[in-house]
Order: structure tokens, then sequence, then C-alpha cells
């Protein structure tokens, strides 16, 4: 069974769901406190939602220092898998180990909600089960969640396939900028979730963790866990070589 | 014995003790317990504990009328938390609590700390926070100042639930011109526990240590017991915002980490939180509850500052502290664990057999006082209670009332009155307010804000808990037994309609000054309406609190009794929605709509005061109603259920509609007049769908339940459409020279558009 390390600050609030969404997922959830300065050995490594010392500062900020995070840090240069989830994709941001940074919401105020997200690509360790194309239902729950990067460096993600995820609307299509509605904090190009340029590292600011059971009202987060957890089992037996570069690159809305 | 004397700052024309906001009569009746004079001190530490929000002294009389008992009941009024038995080992602990008045002064951090004592009482009893509901009333939304507060009780809401990370599942946004001097920020939450688990705030064994964990102690909050909640308002309020505390949430959430830790190692003997007369509450609380004493080592406890005096250490109300009762053994142990969150603790005291709360520093002992004079012995009043000249007779339980319809329903159009309604701030949708809430973190909530009662689900079984909250105020105004008995009507039936089993009921009374004879009596009325409601749907009474003192120069409160419900749901899985399921399904009103529109929304659109006659309630079918639905859910006759509540019959069709994407066409047979029926607000009415093979069925039900039901048409098609049959549907289109009854008939596009803007448009949101 894969282990996949679940980072947990000391303000995270969805380490517990995470680490069940792991388990939900197949794999075998490892708590990493924040203290700690190994990993644990663990196969994969996620950076939970939160607030991770309070973010009083700027999300994610002071996160970025803790013993773990030198060793998550070493973990991604060396290859290693990482994912961050909302809070946890502020920190990899923080931390340099994305692109981009997470601002503000348009409008100033926190927001907790369902959106739709799709991924361009299914060929990378976070969306090998997910149909690319697709709209996905999850919650959103944030205050800083709005993708911002320089237009040559937006051009470059998009030009290299590391735009991962998308706001959409209902049918599929990329939110506008300005789509109130399906791209709420007002993400430039709709950017929910961005990979790194070498692939192996992935943010983003919806909560598959809580679109895992049809109870909680979606299911559609689960196979973004799977594809992890799955990813995670095949470069632990080594087999599992990143992709990324453009050639790869599935624009949103046209697969399905 | 030597009591030192410490310095309190003094006016020299008033005396001390009033100037602390103690009574002659109370500074004699201390004198009586004390056998001596108090020190200064000591005068500040009853004025704490004998202020009206930590010591009841007008309510407790009455609260003892309440039902309290009940077989799941596993803790009830008097500790932090109600706590009810859900079987398998576990239990759910739950409270509402109110912070009102510093909301009013400070409306971030005001309803930020609301949120975080009302936590910190649910975790102190062993359980983790796992929902909060908050409900929230103001005055007029046009106005600046409602604004002002809306704005900032919402993220301060959301800025401290959100980061401790306890979603925010439900509540109510009211708005109502008596609250505009003085909103109500009523805050419930809903915790899950091991049996096994649950712990007491006790400090039982003489020779075990007291330790103080969590924040430092500073000069916030000093007083903010007896200033703030237990005065009227008047114009100097900006003078009282150093009696406002100031929340760091992210504090919290490590105090909830590390306290469950404490008591899952089984670290603790007692566990308390310091809220209201911080220190000296927490001190004298426990120790009377184990009929034991506290020594309190002043120089032990950590400050943030320099300098403070002793009173104020002793009464400060600074955030998220904890007290834990420790065997001297394990000190070390728990200390371990607050070092590992990095919280802050010491070890201020110990347990004694002498039944006192001492207070030393340097070697002297600055204070001794019974545990008993502060907490359970503390003074209760006998307050004059008198009903206003002008009302009506209270009505007996379930006798009708006929009130006169006074109000202008001859020549409506009621599809414009539909529109209208749905525009209304205090029906149209509350999404922008609850979209600022985190509601989902926890992965529990199967239902969460803006559909009517939350749904939880409880992991690792298939069981789930549905909560919501509900207040009556508006026909409070002209009979509060009414409104109280119709405020746990209303809370109790919209968690039967999801197919869940009340499990007990906790309230938040916001009334006005108590030393006023009309406004005591409309708090004791509303308490007999709350105890016999409680008893006709054989509900205990787990817990709450009492907020006296909602005036402002502009006048007091609505009597307001704010009901918190929880149910228990078997399994999750079968739990309903009022939103349509299927097209075909067949509508069924169950219950029948009675006469007075007073106190409804539609009353208040037409200009009518609260005073015109209100709906009766019967009690009787009310419970009848309940166990109907239940029994329909659990034998899956119905498909949905949507209660009748503000707006009337339309309003709650309208909406079972729109969150449906669903149309229906009905024939509603009119008894009385259009405007009762379709949008009166009388009680005891739900609407349901169901399979058409099931429709019999469920008729047949609600006869052996003693309810009228009419099958009133088929969902489908994306228009409402209401037409009204019968002898009373006639009147209003004929005036205006139609020879056919008005009918509503409206797009869903349309109704949504009017329902979704309404609140954005009535506070101003929707130009930014």
């Amino acid at each position: 069974m894969t282990r996949i390390g679940v980072v947990v600050f000391p303000g995270s609030n969805c380490d517990r769901d995470t680490l069940a969404g792991v388990e939900l997922a197949g794999g075998v959830a490892v708590a990493l406190w924040h203290e700690q300065a190994d990993l644990d050995g663990v196969a994969g490594v996620i950076l939970p939602g939160g607030f991770a010392y309070g973010d009083y500062l700027r999300a994610g900020v002071i996160a970025r220092f803790s013993p773990i995070m030198r060793a998550v840090s070493a973990f991604a240069s060396d290859g290693g898998l990482v994912l961050g989830i909302c809070n946890g994709f502020q920190v990899a941001a923080e931390a340099h180990l994305v692109p981009g940074a997470l601002l503000r919401n348009r409008g100033l105020r926190f927001l907790g909600r369902d959106v739709r997200i799709a991924a361009s690509r299914s060929d990378t360790p976070f969306t090998s089960l997910v149909e690319a194309g697709r709209p996905m239902r999850m919650p959103i729950a944030h205050g800083e969640g709005c993708y911002f990067a320089d237009k040559a460096e937006l051009d470059a993600l998009e030009r290299e396939g590391q735009v991962l995820f998308r706001y959409v609307s209902a049918d599929g299509r990329p939110a506008a900028e300005g789509d109130r509605e399906a791209n709420p904090n007002g993400s430039l190009r709709a950017i929910a979730g961005v990979l790194n340029a070498r692939g192996n590292v992935a943010g983003l600011m919806p909560h598959p963790e809580r679109a895992s059971e049809a109870i909680l009202g979606s299911d559609d987060g689960l196979p973004i866990l799977r594809s992890f957890v799955g990813a995670a089992a095949r470069a632990e037996q080594g087999g599992w070589p990143p992709v990324v570069g453009a050639a790869a690159a599935v624009p949103v809305g046209v697969a399905s | 014995m030597t009591v030192a004397e410490p310095p309190v700052a003094r006016t020299p024309s008033i005396p001390l003790h009033r100037s602390l906001g103690l009574t002659d009569d109370e500074l004699d009746a201390i004198r009586e317990r004390l056998g001596r004079d108090p020190n200064d001190l000591e005068l500040a530490m009853f004025s704490v504990m004998w202020s009206e929000h930590c010591s009841y002294k007008s309510s407790k009389p009455l609260l003892g009328t309440l039902p309290t008992r009940g077989d799941r009941v596993v803790a009830g009024p008097g500790e932090n938390a109600g706590v009810v038995s859900i079987g398998d080992g576990l239990a759910v602990a739950f409270k509402i609590e109110s912070h009102n008045h510093p909301s009013s002064v400070e409306p971030y951090q005001g309803a930020a700390t609301g949120v975080g004592g009302i936590l910190r009482d649910i975790f102190t009893m062993g359980a983790r926070p796992i929902a909060v509901l908050d409900a929230l009333r103001f005055g007029d939304p046009a106005e600046a100042r409602t604004r002002h507060l809306v704005d900032g009780v919402v993220r301060g809401v959301g800025g401290y639930g959100n980061c401790v990370g306890v979603p925010t599942v439900g509540g109510e946004l009211v708005f109502d011109p008596s609250y505009g001097g003085n909103p109500l920020v009523n805050v419930m939450a809903i915790g899950l526990l091991e049996e096994r688990h649950l712990t007491r705030a006790a400090a039982p064994g003489p020779g075990n240590l007291a330790v103080l964990f969590g924040s430092s102690t500073g000069r916030d909050g000093i007083g903010g017991a007896s200033v703030l909640a237990s005065a009227t308002f008047s114009d100097d309020d900006p003078a009282k915002r150093p009696s406002v505390q100031v929340g760091d949430p992210f504090a919290e959430k490590l105090l909830i980490e590390a306290s469950l830790e404490l008591i899952e190692r089984g670290l603790v003997e007692g566990l308390q939180d310091l809220g209201a007369a911080g220190i000296t509450c927490a001190a004298s609380e426990t120790a009377d509850r184990a009929g034991t004493g506290v020594a309190i080592d002043l120089d032990a406890i950590p400050r943030r500052e320099p300098g403070m005096a002793a009173f104020e250490v002793m009464i400060s109300e600074s955030q998220e502290r904890m007290l834990a009762i420790v065997r001297p053994e394990r000190v070390a142990e728990v200390g371990a664990i607050c070092d590992r969150w990095a919280i802050g603790w010491a070890v201020i005291g110990r347990v004694t057999d002498d039944g006192d709360v001492s207070v030393t520093a340097g070697g002297h002992e600055l204070a001794r006082i019974p545990a008993g004079a502060l907490t359970s012995n503390a003074i209760v009043h006998d307050r004059l209670s008198a009903p206003p000249a002008r009302r009506r007779a209270a009505p007996a339980p379930g006798a009708p009332i006929v009130a006169s319809d006074q109000l202008p329903e001859r020549g409506m159009d009621p599809g414009a009155v539909l529109l209208a309604l749905l525009g209304t701030p205090n029906l149209a949708s509350r999404r922008e307010v609850y979209e600022q809430y985190d509601s989902t973190v926890g992965t529990l909530t199967s239902t969460g804000p803006g559909r009517g009662a939350a749904v939880l689900r409880v992991r690792g079984t298939t069981k789930g808990l549905v909560a919501a909250t509900d207040a009556n105020a508006a026909v409070g105004t002209a009979d509060p037994w009414l409104g109280a008995a119709m405020s746990v009507a209303e809370a109790t039936r919209n968690v039967s309609i999801t197919g869940a089993r009340p499990l007990g009921v906790t309230n938040c009374l916001n009334f006005g000054d108590p030393t006023r004879p009309e406004a005591f009596w409309q708090l004791a009325e509303a308490v007999r309406g709350l105890g016999d409601a409680c008893r006709a749907l054989g509900l205990p009474v787990t817990g709450g609190n009492v907020s006296l003192y909602n005036e402002s120069p502009s006048g007091a409160i609505r009597p307001t009794p704010e009901i918190g419900v929880v149910g228990l749901l078997d399994d999750v899985s079968l739990a309903i929605g009022p939103a349509f399921v299927t097209a075909g399904d067949e509508v069924l009103l169950v219950g029948e709509a009675g006469p007075g529109l007073g106190g409804s929304e539609y009353a208040r659109l037409a200009g009518a005061a609260p005073e015109d006659g209100p709906p009766a309630i019967d009690l009787g079918r009310e419970a009848g109603l309940q166990a109907f639905v239940r029994e329909a859910v659990a034998r899956r006759l119905v498909a949905s259920a949507q209660d009748v509540s503000g707006g009337g019959l339309a309003v709650a069709v309208a909406e079972a509609a729109m969150w449906s994407g669903l149309g229906t066409h009905l024939r509603l047979p009119i008894a009385g007049s259009p405007a009762v029926d379709l949008f009166g607000e009388s009680p005891s009415r739900i609407v349901v769908s169901a399979r058409p093979e099931h429709a019999l069925a469920v008729v047949r039900l609600a006869e052996e339940h003693g309810l009228p039901t009419a099958r009133i048409g088929v969902v489908g098609g994306d228009r409402l459409v209401i037409e009204p049959v019968g002898s009373g549907a006639t009147g209003a289109a004929e005036e205006r020279g139609s020879g056919v009854a008005d009918s509503i008939d409206v797009a869903l596009a349309d109704l949504r558009h009017a329902w979704d803007h309404g609140l954005a448009r009535a506070l101003g949101w929707d130009v930014a």
C-alpha cells in the first residue's frame, strides 16, 4: 500500500479531511507534523487547506520557513510528487514550488461555495484518472484564491501545458476572468490549478477531498486523489516519469 | 482574617459597588454572605459574577419551570453545553449563546469572539465542534449603521469560524427596526463526542492543581459581563470599547486540538473555558460544582502587559484561555501537550477543601469568598411582571383565535405580491451572506446553508444530525407566549421535515430590561410558551443563555426567543429536502391555514402593525404533524417536504420550485381569504411532494395523525401557477373588473431574479 503524507501545520484545518480522502482514494494516509524534518519515507505529499500558522501576515508566507517545508522542497526537487490544496497551494506558491501567486479574491471577501473546474490534460500524476475538459463540481473556501502571474508568465504556462485546472461554466467552457458566477475569485485566465515545469508538483484552490463522497453532494474530486495515489504508487516502484510539455496538453472544452 | 486592599480606580462621588453595577440591596446581600464588608477586589469579583449574564439573577426562577429531562440527555442546563446521546457510544453537544452587546460596539470582534466563546463551551465538554449556526438580527437595511454592522458581523463570524475550521452551516438573518440600536448576534455550536470522553467543568480532589493554558491574560474585556452584557445601551458606547474582547482564531484552533488531546488521554479531572468573568468565573464554578475550593496564586498567572491590578487579572475576559484541573503527577504530561501545540501554560492554583475561592499575591491573601456565594448561591431577584396596558389575552394552547383581518387584500395582484415578498430582505436569498462562510470544512456537511435545516453526516455510522435555528419575534411582539411557542414549533418542524427526530432544544432568550415590569412580563410569558411547546412536543430543554437589557435610546428590541434544535437521522441517506425532486410528482398540503395575518411578512409589506391578530397555534396538532412527516419520510412515501412559514404557502412553494428548477401547477382551495391562504403564516402546515402512487398513502397517514390534507397539484414545467379555487376565491379580481379569481402565474426565472437579488439590493451590495 502506498503511503501518502499529509502535512499538519498547527493551523491546518483540512488535514483530517485530506487524510480521510487519501484513504478513500486507496492510499495509506500518514500525518506529517510541521516540526519534523523528514518525510517518513512517504511516496507523495499533500499540503492541505487551512490557515497554516494563522495566516495573519499573508496566506502561506510563514509556513514556507517550517522544518517540514524544507524537507518537502528537497523531496520535490528530487522529483517527488507534491499536491497543494487551497492553503497548501498558497504555501507551495510562497515556497516557489509552483509558479504564480494567490491574491485576495476579487470583491475582497472570503468565498465558500461550489464551483466547477476542468482539467486541461489527463497525462499528469494528478489527473491520470480525470477526463480532460469534463466539468467537476467541488467547493472552494478561501479569501486569497485569485491566481496571478504576469502576462509573459501566463503565456508561458499555457504554452507549456502547466495550466492544469480552469474554472469552467456548467457546460465546460472556461470562465471569463470577469465571470463572477463561474470564476468567483477573479483568477487570471480562470486558472484554478497549475503544475510546476517538471510536472511533479501541482497546486489547486478548490477542495477535491470535500467532493469525494456522494453524501457530500459530489464525488467529482475523488479521481484527482486517486490519480495522485496511483502516481505515487508507480513512482515508488520507479515507474512514473512525470510528463510535461506543450505537446501533451489538451485544450479545455475540446475533449468532451 | 486580614485581607489586603488592592487598588481599584474610584470615582469619589459614587460608591464603588454602584460604579461596578451592583445595587445597594446587592451590596447588603454580599455582606450577608461574607459576614463582613467585601474589599475592593472581592467587590469586583462579585460584580461580574452577579451580573445578569453570569448569575441569571432575574431569569433563574423562570428557567426552573422548563422541562429538562429526557432519556437521552447526558448533560443538561447548568453545564457548558447540553449533551444528548445518539447511540453507538456517541453523543452530541450543542448550545446557543448571544454576543449582542459586544457586536453592537465592535461588530467584527464582537461576532468573532461570539463564535469563539460558544466553540469553547462545546470542546470543554470533550466534544469536537462540527458546526456553527448564526442567528443575526439587525435594523433597517437601508441605514448606514445597519450596513456597517451587517458587514462587520458577517466578516467576524466568517473570519473566526473559517480559520478554526468549523463550518457555518445555517442560521438566520432578520431585519426589523426594533434591532436598529441593538443588533442580535446569537451563535449556536454543535459538537460530537464519544460519551466516555464527557468532561465536567468541575474541580474535584483537593490537592489537584489548576492549570491555566492558552493565551496570556490582558486588559481586554474588563467587565464585559457586567458593563456590556448587563446594562442598557446609552450614548457613551465608544467608551465601552475596551470591554469588548479581541479574538484570535488561530489560538483557538490550537486550544481545540490541545484540549481534546488532554481529554482523550485522560489527563484532566475537570476542564472549564474562560469566558465571561474570566478566572473568577472558572475558579468559582468549577469549585462550586465539585463542592471544593480553589486557591489562586495571582503571581503565577501569565500577563500580557505589566502593571495589571489584581482585579483586572481576576476579571479579564481575554479570549482563548482554558482552566484544567490536573492531578499533580500529570502536570508534566499536560505541559508537554501544551508545548507541542505552542500554547502557554502555568499552574496557577490548587484545589482545596475549604469551599472558598481565594486569591493570593506576594504571600498576602487578597480575597476569600465562598465559591457558592459567587455562583449557585448568588442573589436571585423577584422581578415585577406586568403586561402592557394594551394587549389581547394570551390564548390557551390550542384555542383558535378569530382575528379580524384589516389588511388591504382587496384589489391585490397575488403574483405581484409574491414577487415583492421574495425580494424583501427578510425572505430573499441569503447567499451573499452565507457564501462568506466556509460551510463544507470537516467533510460532514450533506446539506449546507440556504435550503432549510442543515444536515451533517456522522462519520463512521449511517447516522446524520440535523440542525436549525428559528425565532418568531414578530408574533411575540403581540403575544410573547405565542411567539415562543411558534419559534419552538418552527425550529423543530424544520428538523422533522427532513425525517429527523428532534433530540432537544437550546435557547437564547433576547429580551429588554428586566427591571421594567413590561419587559419582564415578556420574558416570563416567553419562557412559559417555550416550556408549553417543549412539553407538547416531548422535548427537553438542554441549555441556553439569557440576554437581557437589549435596549437602546430608541427603544427595546422585539422579544426574541431564539430556538436551536438538533435532530437525529438513523440513516442520513434517507433525509429529504424542501425542493421538489421529480416532474410528475403530486403536491399535497398537509395542515390548513388559520386566520391571523399579524406578524407576517405580508402584513409588514401591507403596513399592518404586529399587534393586529396573529395566528393561533394548536401544539397538539403541531406534534401530530411532525410525527406524520417523520413517519412519511421513514416509509419513503414523500420525496420532499417544505415548511410553510415566512411569506406563507406561496413563498414556500416558490422556494421548492426555484431550488429544484421544477415548476408546479396548483389549485388551492381558499377557505378564508386569498391573503390568508396564500401569504398567511399560521403554523403547523407543510407542503410535500410524492410519487403519484404514494399520494393516497400520504393522505391516509395524515388522517391517522388527525391532519387535514389537500392534493393540490403536480410538479412540472417552468412556471409557478397557483389557482385559487372554492368559495373564498373571489373578490380581488372582480373588483378590478375581471370575471375570474386572480391566479399566480410567474416564470421560475422571474421568481429567481427577485429572490436572488433582494438582499444585495437592500444592503447596497449590488452597486459595488
